[in-house]
């Protein structure tokens, strides 16, 4: 089996580039003292991680608020990179990391199917052909034609969730938007969602919800104090995890 | 992933984004490009024509070869220091080349100029200095130089401003100043023979001056063709240099 994504030692860090917002003033008369400060006063969000996710597994990244999670998910889109390490991704990834991602407010839905399905890697024909099925699946009857910076949290998912999941995704990366949605849109993207993992789609999910960790992935990450803190088949890492939190 | 079929995909879907977001009507947009400039142009003529007597022939015409070029340059940089803030929502959560970006909004203000000649020949033929055949050539020369030029400092101050947001106040004030140190309101003629030689170290004078000989009749002076090259080469070497550096963390400053 081929490998859909592999972190080897990888490492991030985040400078505080509120610095920066000091202005170019402050910079051009400070610059050796503001070298200096940049690089003394960086956050390590990872440190040195490292895991292999094979094509059409279906795995949970976990953890607690500000653990790294989406940060993870961002150098797997290659919307980041590692300031150290290597991150080696396979095939086309379709990413849903955020509310309103790779959306722009002023467009209508409808627009933003077009740009968006574009922006993932895919041609306009490849958008035009599954334009309809899109707009069926996301349910949002004539809003589809209204500018998303009217809609509600859940109609963004719906529409964000659409989108990735009718374009043939070959790597499915979702960052908990689906906790927004209503009870019967969740279960129809969980379903959606399973459905692929059958095709062998590899799924990445981050997610706070142990429900659909059980109900999709074999395999969970548990990342905690910017480390891999355990990795192993859902039924060992989740109880573990669980338990964590209850004590 | 990134072959030129999907850049050409990527360039149209970002340009019809910005038509929707900026233009909301296409027709009011291109009059406002016509009429704005004229409107200019208008207070111009009344200050450096009737009341301060500048010694310019054909002064109507000679500033409206100069405002339409510059409307185009003025918009674009204008524009710079938000282009990538404005479209961060975009830049956080996907992978496309951001120089694409910048180049769209630069495509758009270059077509409304192009859009603006058949005012200028309207102008020309008044005046009777009708355009010559010479136009089909000289103008795409011209046009391709301010072309790399604008691109190229258009991407340089919207990649700089993401780390220093006090750049945008600078851009409002660079862009006055060169204004009025560039040869659009009076010409190159009149500069005092001691700042003749500054002249090429201007990269707006040497474009200005071009389309200016262009738009008048007057033959172009291929040492300000030769200048105006070379800055906008040696912008685009620098501002890609600068963008080839920076560009891997615009998702995470934003
Ligand atoms: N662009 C950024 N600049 C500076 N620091 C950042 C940036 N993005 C994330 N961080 C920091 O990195 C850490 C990890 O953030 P990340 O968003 O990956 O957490 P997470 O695991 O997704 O959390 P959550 O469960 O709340 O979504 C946090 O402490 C956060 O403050
Ligand atoms: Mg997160």
């Amino acid at each position: 089996m081929s490998i859909a994504v592999q972190f080897s030692n990888v490492s991030k860090h985040y400078p505080y580039y509120h610095h920066l917002s000091g202005g170019l003033k402050h910079f051009l008369f400070n610059f050796p003292k503001y070298l200096r400060e940049i690089r003394k006063q960086k956050f390590t969000a990872l440190e040195s991680i490292s895991f292999t996710i094979k094509k059409g597994e279906s795995v949970a990244i976990i953890g607690k608020n500000g653990s790294g999670k989406s940060t993870t998910l961002g150098m797997i889109a290659g919307v980041l990179k590692p300031n150290n390490g290597d991150v080696m991704v396979n095939g086309r990834v379709s990413p849903l990391l955020e509310l309103g991602g790779g959306f722009h407010p002023e467009l209508t839905g409808a627009e933003n199917i077009r740009l968006n399905g574009v922006l993932l890697g895919l041609s306009r024909k490849q958008v035009a052909e599954k334009f309809e099925q899109i707009v069926a699946f996301s349910e949002l009857g004539q809003f589809i034609d209204h500018p998303i910076r009217t809609y509600s949290s859940g109609m963004m998912a719906r529409l964000a969730f659409s989108v990735v999941a009718n374009l043939n995704p070959e790597i499915l990366l979702i960052d908990e938007i689906l906790a927004v949605g209503d009870a019967g849109f969740q279960k129809k993207c969980l379903e959606k969602m399973k459905s692929y993992k059958t095709q062998g789609v590899t799924i990445i999910l981050v997610t706070h919800s142990a429900h659909d960790v059980q109900f999709l992935c074999d395999r969970c990450i548990w990342i905690d104090n910017h480390k891999i803190r355990a990795d192993g088949p859902t039924s060992e890492v989740l109880p573990e995890y669980t338990k964590f939190f209850g004590s | 992933m990134f072959n030129t079929q999907h850049i050409a995909d990527l360039l149209t879907e970002l340009t019809k984004k910005e038509l929707s977001i900026r233009y909301k009507n296409m027709v009011f947009g291109y009059l406002w490009s016509i009429a704005s400039p004229l409107a200019y142009a208008f207070i111009y003529f009344f200050v450096f024509q009737v009341v301060l007597k500048i010694p310019q022939p054909n002064y109507a015409l000679f500033l409206i070869a100069g405002l339409y070029p510059w409307q185009w340059i003025s918009n674009s940089l204008g524009q710079a220091p938000t282009n990538f803030v404005s479209n961060s929502s975009l830049i956080k959560k996907t992978q496309f080349p951001r120089f694409l970006i910048p180049l769209v909004t630069v495509i758009q203000d270059s077509l409304h100029f192009l859009f603006t000649i058949p005012i200028l020949i309207l102008f020309a033929i008044y005046f009777n200095v009708p355009p010559s055949a010479d136009w089909i050539w000289k103008v795409p020369l011209i046009f391709g130089a301010q072309f790399l030029f604008v691109y190229s400092l258009h991407l340089l101050i919207a990649t700089l401003t993401l780390f220093f947001r006090d750049i945008e106040r600078f851009v409002q004030i660079f862009v006055t100043v060169a204004f009025y140190l560039t040869p659009v309101l009076y010409s190159e003629t009149m500069i005092p023979e001691r700042y003749q030689n500054l002249i090429p170290l201007n990269p707006f004078a040497t474009l200005l001056i071009n389309w200016k000989h262009t738009f008048l009749g007057i033959d172009l002076d291929w040492g300000l063709v030769g200048f105006s090259y070379l800055w906008s080469l040696f912008f685009f070497v620098v501002a890609h240099w600068i963008y080839k550096k920076l560009s891997w963390r615009f998702a995470e400053i934003m």
